[in-house]
């Protein structure tokens, strides 16, 4: 068989086009687990917390979090009567050691728990130059530690404050939603440590998850939802004067 | 044809740009992780990689299987919805091999007080105390029984 010149140039791009989905493959799946059955969130009761902090350590055990650094923390609020405003917050070593006693008496006072909103926007993921920060099919927003540069748009687009360049690797971290428990049938481990079940990890594929009947009996809100980001943070009884 | 005589020069320059493009697209398979795009702008193996990460609370399902006398004890309480992990600590190993890790002795002074201790931010119907007044730094297992604590007929341990 006689190939010319031309028709070998012809090939050329084909062939490499080819190429690609021959050496693409296929990732490890985890077994059982299919990505496209869930869609991942969380519902969180401000009116359960009780601000122990034990979240914020379990969150630091599970996820080997560095000192100093919170994928997840608790803030007290303490508004005034006239101040919803301007309310006081304070989050001693993201409440990682519980609180101490308020400094203010009176107003009103109360402990919200805070973390990553797995944004099905994301602003984080939309400034990512190299994508190495995105939603999972299944809703999660992840990093992917070995393509991030550690070039910081992901830091200061996030309107939540929930992201850190780790000291160690020098990369964006952040709160994987334990996607390394929910993708083996647990809980994440600040759902699992909540001694009073202010959090509750939500599946809203699941038409079974008790999170539907919540949603539709409750008044919850998302943080910042003029920010249009998608939320899927779910709070209970979040009082006007959060941030 | 007799036009294309002068051409030979354009046809030299589509070359070179067909050459281009043909590097491109080989570099462009070599440096491109191979899972990048199955899903979206990402790498797809990232997703995996994630998953990948061991687990350090096992969760209570785990410490039910074997420890069902004080998942028994811990019904009739009030820390019923309490999980084992959130006092005792993150025993995945132990529940993979009991002999790998024993579960440290707790002081319950200082555990009790992290959520009991009273704190103006907390909701008003959790039970708190000041355990200065309560019971002047007495552990708290001295009178309660903390898989159960409410303190019956006088007799707890």
């Amino acid at each position: 068989m006689n190939i010319t010149r031309r028709q070998v140039l012809i090939l050329l791009p084909a062939a490499a086009v080819a190429w690609k989905y021959v050496i693409a493959g296929s990732p490890e799946a985890s077994p059982n687990y299919s990505m496209t059955e869930h869609w991942w969130g969380m519902l969180v009761d401000v009116t359960k917390c009780i601000g122990c902090g034990t979240c914020v350590r379990g969150c630091q055990t599970e996820n080997a979090v560095p000192d100093g650094y919170y994928r997840t923390w608790v803030e007290r609020y303490h508004v005034s009567d006239a101040g919803i405003e301007n309310p006081t917050v304070d989050s001693p070593d993201g409440g990682k050691n519980g609180f101490p006693p308020a400094a203010q008496a009176g107003g009103k006072n109360f402990f919200v728990p805070k973390m990553c909103n797995h944004c099905a926007d994301s602003p984080c993921t939309q400034v990512c130059p190299v994508g190495a920060t995105f939603i999972s099919p299944d809703g999660v927003v992840l990093v992917d530690q070995k393509y991030c540069l550690g070039c910081r748009y992901c830091i200061q687009a996030c309107p939540y404050g929930c992201r850190f360049l780790d000291p160690n690797t020098k990369t964006a971290q952040k709160c994987t939603l334990c996607y390394h428990r929910i993708t083996k049938g647990l809980t994440t481990a600040c759902c699992e440590v909540c001694p009073t079940g202010a959090r509750q990890l939500a599946d809203l594929k699941n038409p079974k998850d008790p999170i539907h009947e919540f949603l539709e009996t409750h008044s919850v809100q998302v943080l910042k939802p003029h920010l249009a980001t998608k939320a899927k943070l779910y709070y209970n009884g979040l009082d006007g004067a959060v941030r | 044809m007799a036009n294309l005589k002068d051409a030979g020069h354009l046809l030299r320059l589509a070359a070179v740009f067909l050459v281009g493009f043909i590097v491109f697209l080989v570099l462009r398979g070599v440096l491109i992780p191979r899972s990048f795009g199955q899903y979206g702008h990402y790498r797809g193996n990232a997703i995996a990689e994630v998953a990948g990460r061991p687990i350090s609370f096992g969760g209570h399902q785990a410490c039910e299987s074997c420890h069902s006398d004080v998942l028994e004890t811990k019904a009739k309480g009030k820390h019923k919805g309490v999980a084992c992990e959130a006092c005792h600590g993150a025993l995945a190993k132990h529940a993979e091999d009991p002999t790998a890790l024993q579960p440290a002795k707790l002081d319950t002074a200082v555990l009790c007080a992290r959520c009991h201790e009273a704190n103006i931010a907390k909701p008003a119907a959790f039970p708190q105390v000041a355990a200065v007044d309560h019971s002047g730094g007495l552990a708290c297992n001295t009178c309660h029984q903390p898989h159960s604590p409410v303190i019956d007929s006088g007799a707890a341990k």
